[in-house]
């Protein structure tokens, strides 16, 4: 009779791997972002399993809230609806899954077996002595973070306006599809209202 | 691998599987979109393994600081690769990656 720590592992386990699993082998390219949805929010319960509150809560905020949500943002703007398959052959798995099974086979093995040290696992509050070892410790690298964060959302909305303002002249070209697929696009970019 | 108590090599062993998972999808996918997620299954599964290891090592913090990290790089990764993906659809009109040999402006 398994206890009901290892059902939760195990439960939660198969929602990460079945999720991703979906995601590596589903032909429909809208199912595979909604299985990522379920992948990261298995990674987000695995978090919780281990103590770590505050990952844990990162990740459903950013990860199933941010990331997964503009990836199905990035999928409906860039697939015809009606052919969302189209684009999604994968092609390659004579000569990529070998490989990929090797390296896999690799890691797993090399994970069994391995002699790790291992002590007690503690589980108390970890927000404290994160926010801690980020103002002391790790100041500089969080302080970096933050630029790079900036620079990413500048040069984000600096890509993404460029192609509006290009999908604007192909509209003034092109009547209808371009132009309706941009207005959804100018939501990705709001600096567009801002600067123009 | 014991089924009773679950350890350090549970994860470790998960985070390998997850890893495969994103590298298959990455590997064989053609659609630019469903390469980025392949690259977020990978860095979950490097993320998993810092929280991991910080659990089951003397209750360091050390791995769950870098954990924040990895989210937040990842967080700048998908916000630039996106805005990528959509000025190449823009003027290709596909996100295929073999089909995208030319440059322009």
């Amino acid at each position: 009779m398994p206890g009901l720590e290892t059902l939760v592992f195990y439960g939660l386990a198969a929602l990460t791997v079945g999720g991703a699993a979906g995601v590596a082998f589903s032909r429909n390219i809208l199912r595979a972002a909604f299985l990522l949805l379920g992948a990261l929010t298995g990674t987000a319960g695995l978090y919780f399993f281990m103590g770590a509150d505050f990952v844990g809560v990162t990740q459903i905020l950013i990860y199933v809230g941010g990331i997964a949500v503009l990836l199905l943002f990035a999928v409906l703007l860039t697939s015809r609806i009606g052919d969302v398959r189209v684009s999604n052959r994968a092609l390659g798995y004579g000569t990529a899954l070998p490989i990929v099974g090797l390296v896999g086979t690799f890691l797993v093995v090399a994970a069994t077996r391995a002699a790790w040290r291992q002590t007690e696992a503690v589980a108390a509050p970890t927000t404290a002595r994160i926010g801690d070892a980020f103002l002391r410790e790790y100041l500089l690298p969080f302080e970096l973070v933050s630029i790079v964060l900036l620079m990413a959302l500048v040069g984000a909305m600096v890509v993404a306006r460029r192609a509006v303002r290009d999908a604007g002249v192909a509209a003034a070209t092109a009547a209808g599809v371009s132009g309706a697929a941009s207005e959804p696009a100018a939501e990705l970019a709001p600096s567009r209202s801002a600067t123009s | 691998m014991s089924l009773a108590a679950i350890g350090l090599r549970h994860f470790v062993v998960l985070s390998a599987v997850l890893f495969t998972l994103g590298l298959t999808t990455v590997a064989t996918r053609r659609n630019a979109v469903a390469v980025l997620m392949g690259i977020e299954l990978i860095l979950n599964a490097a993320a998993l393994n810092f929280v991991a290891f910080a659990h089951y090592g003397h209750g360091a913090i050390t791995g769950q600081v870098f954990a924040v990290f990895v989210v937040v790089l990842a967080a700048a990764e998908a916000a630039v690769a996106l805005a990528i993906v959509l000025s190449v659809y823009r003027s290709f009109r596909a996100i295929d990656v073999t089909r995208l040999e030319t440059l322009r402006d």
